[in-house]
């Protein structure tokens, strides 16, 4: 038996009996990050391939998303700041061993990039703006421009795409002192994640029914590929030092079970892949609004589990508190 | 890089908490905060018992995630030494190093809202002085010094007494001593 007493008051603010320094504005941010990677991505990847005609709303009309819902996002991540008027600290330096600094440059690069792109898909996605547009002096020329390039655009919009959902994760698994994010595994799965939600989004908006089909069929893709990451995770968890057993048990039995495999699992991944599927056999037409709305509350469940579960696993734990377990134990 | 290093005497410490008003006293923490605290840690089954008591603090590590992961550069090493502080002109309250620190708890939220940790009192080292816990400390169960210099008293401690220091399997290399 070993039992470890804090007998002087330490109680500091979220931090005892467990950390919880990051609440809801992170894993918003963290949801709203990997959906806008998502937008980026699919819109850059129509306008690469010239889909216009199978996707007209994701070649188009999609981009116009990524600026809005990122900054929704980046809202919440500056309400999380406790030190608000250093804000502009995070862009006087480069620190290449912390992924945050990383993702701070990349939310730099992205708003340049997703205006060429929207600029670039103006006239062709919002026609209605087409009027306004030939009055402004220089305007037409500038977006006739834009338009000339709108292939190069996207290959510049592609890479930042991945990098913006890819980092969201790998910011968390950096951190070795958190046994439940330090896998590599969480990099792909937020970015598979961030990826799917803006399939789901995309296939939500679209008009056409071929596009939306199409959406449904890459969200099915990336929902299993999702479910093969979340595998590869317990599998890693279930099978490491200490540390990551005592994650995993929070999840297979623990406090985190039903969420876990409630909100997130069922009916964020299983029951919206079996929507889909039988969508696409032309089953269930009705459930073709709620599939894309269960992957998008889907998203939103397994950042929150991420950033709770994660803070909460840890190398050491005291009793904090007169715990009177405790004495029965040493008898 | 200068290695300082605390070595506490687990036998002779009685818990008394000195070292925490000292350091309350000597940094003027915040009301409702701490920078460091002490562990009473039982061992055994009734009636074979072993008590230690355990005054605990920001470890200084060598190798301090807490530093790494700042995206700022606020969290940094003092002057090249194994120091650990953060500097509130550079801190945006991200909250990185409260995640990354594997100690939990070294790093406390200061009111005005940038991260505030223990500073082995660097304002006091620089004058050649020991931190305000060490000279509290009423059993003199604490030490300081230079862990590189071979013949200060840490270093003798070290090489005399069985030690230990805290989860030595983060990787962070602590410089904190328990003497066991």
């Amino acid at each position: 038996m070993l039992e470890e007493i804090l007998i002087t008051a330490r109680s500091n603010p979220h931090i005892d009996p467990v950390l919880e320094v990051w609440n809801w504005q992170i894993s918003v941010y963290l949801f709203f990050g990997g959906l806008t990677a998502g937008i980026m991505f699919f819109s850059a990847l129509m306008q690469v391939l010239n889909k216009d005609r199978e996707a007209p709303f994701a070649a188009n009309g999609l981009a116009l998303l990524g600026p809005i819902v990122l900054s929704l996002g980046m809202t919440t991540l500056f309400l999380d700041l406790s030190h608000k008027l250093f804000v502009w600290r995070f862009y006087t330096t480069f620190q290449p061993t912390s992924p945050m600094s990383y993702g701070a440059w990349i939310l730099v690069l992205f708003y340049p990039v997703s205006v060429l792109q929207i600029l670039s898909t103006l006239r062709k996605g919002y026609p209605m703006v087409v009027s306004y547009t030939e009055r402004v002096p220089l305007l037409p020329q500038l977006l006739n421009l834009m338009e000339t390039y709108r292939r190069p655009i996207a290959w510049m919009a592609l890479p930042i795409a991945v990098g913006l959902g890819v980092y969201t994760g790998i910011l968390l698994s950096a951190f070795s002192a958190r046994p439940f994010w330090n896998t590599g595994l969480l990099g792909p799965l937020f970015l598979v994640s961030g990826l799917s939600t803006g399939a789901a989004l995309t296939a939500l908006i679209a008009r056409q029914h071929s596009e939306r089909q199409l959406f449904t069929r890459i969200d099915i893709g990336l929902i299993v590929a999702e479910m093969l990451v979340v595998a590869l995770m317990l599998i890693n968890l279930s099978t490491g030092a200490r540390p990551q057993l005592e994650a995993a048990e929070k999840l297979l039995g623990g406090s985190y079970t039903m969420v876990f495999w409630g909100a997130f699992v069922a009916v964020g991944l299983l029951i919206p892949l079996l929507l889909e599927t039988f969508e696409l056999r032309g089953l269930m037409r009705s459930a073709a609004v709620l599939a894309p709305v269960l992957v998008l509350a889907g998203g939103y469940a397994l950042r929150v589990i991420a950033v709770d579960l994660g803070q909460e696993t840890t190398w050491i734990n005291y009793e904090s508190e007169f715990n009177p377990q405790l004495l029965e134990r040493l008898r | 890089m200068a290695r300082y290093g605390m070595v506490i005497d687990t036998k002779l410490c009685i818990g008394c908490a000195d070292c925490v008003v000292a350091c309350k006293t000597e940094n003027k923490v915040p009301e409702g905060l701490n920078r460091d605290w002490v562990v009473e840690a039982t061992q055994g089954t009734y009636p074979n018992l072993e008590t230690e008591f355990r005054s605990e603090r920001c470890n200084h590590c060598s190798n301090a995630t807490c530093v790494t992961m700042c995206p700022t550069g606020a969290s940094h090493h003092w002057k090249g030494t194994n120091i650990v502080l953060v500097d509130p002109n550079k801190c945006t309250g991200c909250k990185a190093c409260i995640s990354a620190c594997p100690y939990d708890a070294r790093l406390i939220m200061h009111p005005e809202g940038y991260i505030d940790k223990c500073t082995f009192c660097h304002h006091r080292v620089e004058k050649g002085m020991d931190p305000a816990c060490v000279s509290a400390c009423p059993t003199k169960c604490m030490h300081f010094g230079l862990l590189d210099d071979p013949n200060s008293e840490v270093s003798q401690l070290l090489r005399t007494r069985k030690h230990k220091v805290l989860a030595p399997e983060t990787g962070n290399d602590p410089n904190v001593y328990y003497l066991i």
